[in-house]
């Protein structure tokens, strides 16, 4: 725990992304297993123990410390964790009627040996288990304990930034690393095996694993792209998806994953349930148009899928009124076949072969758009009127399907460039009725490629453009995810990405970004986006009108 | 009950001891002051007289420029006051100089703390525990959280620091008067020989420190550094200075900062600090409590400080007690 706990307190201390990875890294290779898995799945948010709440650390202090000294220290420290590992009485001045036989002679417990014992308990053996190890730890190591026992780290570290770190320490690549990490469960052992030792990578066919998405970078006004070697489609306004189906001992299993990787299957039960063979698709996520002014039977505007977004349970109202169904772009895998390293146009050609195998009221395929050349494709996309064409993909015809961003392969060409996505970063409180609500928002873009260490550098503020609704959903997201205060504002952990909408934008010697954005408006939450998909802030300069000024 | 001890009064400008017309730390220019110790919040110019032990009248001195009416009171050594008063100025281990009063009258012992400590410290003797009727102490770091690290334990994470990373300098931000001073001499009691280089606010008061008796080794001035001179070196400099335009001449420097304050993470971030090193010259809350109970007084006074939660100790201990909540005192960098 000695170890884990000063891992945590350099994190907590260092701000420069390229130093915490550092960091990470650095314990991870120096870590042996379980240790270093259990940890990064503290790290990462993957560990969780249904029988310890923060209200298990209130109920141990109330048996243990008066209430004033409690209330007031906790009041002056400001984290339940942080004040109780501080508080927290040496068991030799505990209650007298303490007797655990040599007590105060074990060992400070390692992170495994602590997740072992916290795994193995209930709700009633608890808070005599977290009790027992929280005796045998110095300060930083009940604060360490205490955290990953909650599993409220609050310490800026992303998923993102943890596989990183460990693409890093091992020197294997972060795609693969995102591929794998999906099916292995902490410690994974595997991975580690993997990654550390050469052995080979963990088996990714027999259950329905998420792969990483293949991204596209936006296409640069005056770049003009030759269509002989470019196919071109319509970008969608959902949200991408991609569904698996994997055979499985239990006969077969079907996710619906987000871009971030979420499982999001349960909100979208209809979508997950009409995929019965193996298969990895990539598609958009769209609701039918009969409602909310799209065409019949088509695809309707992103606020009628919003309706959809974020349930845990749909009722049968929602599936009648908003039915979901996915228009396809590709295919990974096609009856247990990979086909990533196929060109584009022999993906395209199986992934059609295939569609008459689906059911069609919940697949279809996104038409490509016939084009003679380059002016034409630009008049076509100015026309497009339709709510969900959110613009024009251009898909080189012998690309491989390979994870990321990669340079020259596919381009994004949206219909209005004046939107980009952000990071939250600050939240400040609104004044008048919003008093109560963390209503004006700070946002970023990256400088540079955030998995090469780049940081957010702030481009905007913004404090409208959201519903009610929306705004009560950004207030419990900032209190949920907050990192650091100052007086009224709040430093969130980054994690969310808003997409900002803006009349235009233009050099500011004034600003640390360089930037200076003119009405900026949050256009839309995007929780789907994992944050360092975030646009970068080049993007955001190739958009300033008057460079010279 | 309310006039026991009533010769001794607390005032908005400080302690005053009404026999004797004289005031203990205050706040504004009087006739008369005792004074515990050089820290700018306690020890201030324009007094008539200035009674304090020699090593701080030598501080004031030097930061505050007061030569005139200054009376040393050595150690130990009870002095007479109007009024039937006497004072005994008595070793507090805060910082060279520092000192406890103890006022005597009419049968009636009073202990003054002013700020003090427990832990060993090589720069000044060490706490004197003064058996009193009434004990007025400090409460700077009063709450259950702060319990302090040895000191050992603190100065080898900076050592550590350094090693781990050779091409940068370890920038450590300390009270320039006692806190800069312990640390040079507990690094130099650890076996850390090389030039300790100073923000030139230091370079007097740690001569003073010298002439003084206490040796702090090799210090050089940050200004006089030849280039690349810095890189893997400790260089001391007071809190203000730390993320201020002077620390951008360090080759990337590692903000530390030696403060009490350190033990709670958010004050650190706050401070935009990358190595908090958990180093106080005050006592913390198990020495605060445990000093009351081997004084064992009728009644206990509280200056400055957190005094709410002590206050509550001394409920729960049944220990008659009451805050003064005396203005002007402030200990933000300790
Ligand atoms: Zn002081
Ligand atoms: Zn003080």
């Amino acid at each position: 725990m000695e170890r884990f706990a000063a891992l945590l307190d350099a994190l907590v201390f260092t701000r420069s992304r390229n130093a915490k990875l550092a960091l990470i890294a650095r314990y991870l290779r120096e870590t042996p297993d379980p240790d270093r898995g259990w940890a990064l799945a503290a790290l990462t948010d993957g560990l969780d123990f249904p029988a310890v709440k923060a209200g298990t650390i209130r109920a141990l202090m109330a048996e243990r410390v008066d209430p004033v000294l409690w209330t007031l220290s906790r009041d002056y420290v400001g984290d339940t964790a942080e004040a109780a590992s501080l508080l927290w009485p040496a068991p030799d001045h505990s209650a007298p009627d303490h007797s655990g036989p040599d007590h105060d002679v074990m060992p400070a417990p390692g992170v495994s040996e602590a997740v072992e014992i916290l795994r193995a308990t209930s709700r009633s053996t608890a808070p005599a288990a977290l009790a027992g190890l929280l005796d045998r730890l110095d300060a930083n190591g009940r604060y360490a304990l205490l955290k990953l026992a909650t599993g409220a780290m609050r310490i800026g570290i992303s998923a993102r930034l943890a596989k990183v770190a460990f693409a890093d320490a091992f020197g294997v690549p972060v795609d693969l690393v995102e591929e794998y990490w999906h099916g292995q469960e902490p410690p994974y052992r595997p991975l580690f095996a993997w990654a550390a030792d050469g052995a080979p990578p963990p088996r990714t066919d027999d259950r329905p694993l998420f792969r990483p998405f293949m991204l596209a970078h936006p296409l640069e006004d005056g770049v003009a792209i030759d269509l002989e070697s470019f196919a071109a489609e319509w970008k969608w306004d959902g949200i991408r998806v991609q569904i698996v189906h994997a055979a499985t001992d239990q006969g077969g299993e079907t996710r619906v994953y987000s871009r971030g990787g979420d499982d999001i299957s349960s909100t979208f039960p209809e979508v997950a349930g009409a995929l019965g063979e193996p298969a990895v698709l990539d598609g958009e996520l769209l609701v039918r148009g009969a409602h909310q002014g799209g065409e019949t039977g088509g695809a309707a505007s992103f606020n009628a899928l919003q309706q959809r977004l974020g349930r845990k349970t749909v009722s049968k109202r929602m599936l009648e009124d908003f039915p979901a169904f996915v228009r396809l772009y590709d295919a990974l895998v096609i009856g247990g076949e990979d086909l990533r390293d196929l060109p584009w146009t022999d993906r395209r050609a199986r992934l059609e072969a295939f569609l008459p195998r689906l059911d069609p009221a919940r697949f279809d395929i996104s038409t490509l758009i016939a084009v003679r050349d380059f002016a034409e494709l630009a008049d076509v996309r100015a026309r497009a009127r339709e709510d969900a064409i959110e613009g024009v993909m251009l898909k080189r015809r012998d690309s491989p399907y390979v994870a990321g961003r990669r340079t020259g392969l596919w381009y994004k060409w949206k219909r209005d460039p004046l939107r980009i996505d952000c990071v939250l970063m600050y939240a400040q409180r609104g004044s008048g009725k919003r008093s109560s609500f963390y209503s004006d928002f700070t946002f970023g873009c990256w400088d540079g490629d955030p998995d090469a260490g780049a940081d957010l550098l702030p481009v905007g503020k913004a404090y409208f453009g959201f519903t009610d609704a929306e705004l009560k959903w950004l207030d419990s997201h900032v209190r949920q995810h907050t990192v650091n205060r100052f007086g009224p504002v709040r430093e969130t952990d980054r994690s969310l990405v808003l997409e900002v909408a803006f009349d235009s934008v233009h050099a500011s010697k004034r600003h640390k970004s360089g930037v200076a954005m003119r009405f900026p408006r949050i256009s839309r939450i995007r929780a789907d986006k994992p944050a360092h998909e975030a646009d970068r802030l080049d993007t955001l300069k190739a958009m300033i009108v008057d460079p010279v000024r | 009950m309310a006039e026991d001890f009533s010769w001794i009064r607390p005032e908005p400008a400080g302690l005053r001891i009404v026999p004797a017309d004289v005031w203990i730390d205050p706040a504004r220019a009087v006739g008369t002051a005792l004074v515990t110790h050089g820290h700018a919040d306690h020890a201030r110019g324009g007094h008539g007289r200035t009674i304090a032990t020699p090593e701080t009248l030598a501080i004031m001195a030097l930061r505050y420029g007061v030569t005139e009416g200054a009376f040393p009171a050595p150690l130990h050594a009870p002095i007479t006051l109007p009024g039937g008063v006497t004072a005994t100025f008595v070793p507090a281990g805060h910082v060279l100089g520092s000192a406890q009063i103890l006022l005597e009258h009419a049968g009636e012992r009073v202990v003054v703390t002013g700020d003090y400590k427990r832990r060993p410290d090589p720069t000044c003797p060490p706490f004197a525990v003064t058996p009193c009727d009434l004990f007025i102490t400090e409460a700077t770091f009063g709450l259950p959280v702060f319990r302090h690290p040895p000191i050992g334990q603190e100065i080898a994470r900076l050592l550590a620091a350094r090693a781990a990373q050779p091409d940068r300098c370890v920038l450590v931000g300390a009270y320039a008067l006692g806190k800069a001073q312990r640390v040079i001499a507990e690094l130099r009691a650890a076996g850390f020989h090389d030039p300790l280089w100073l923000h030139g606010a230091m370079e007097r008061i740690c001569r003073l420190y010298e002439e003084q008796g206490v040796p702090l080794g090799d210090l050089r001035l940050v200004s006089d550094a030849p280039k690349g001179a810095l890189a893997g070196a400790i260089v001391l400099c007071p809190p203000s200075a730390l993320n201020d335009r002077w620390s951008r001449r360090l080759p990337d420097p590692l903000t530390a900062m030696a403060s009490g304050w350190m033990r709670v993470r958010q004050r650190a971030r706050q401070r935009n600090v990358e190595l908090p090193l958990i180093i106080s010259d005050h006592a913390d809350w198990d020495e605060l409590t445990a000093t009351i109970a081997q004084v064992n007084p009728a009644e206990t006074w509280i200056t400055h400080g957190r005094e709410e939660a002590l206050l509550r100790w001394c409920e729960l201990h049944q220990r008659k007690a009451r805050a003064l909540a005396l203005v002007g005192y402030e200990d933000e960098d300790d």
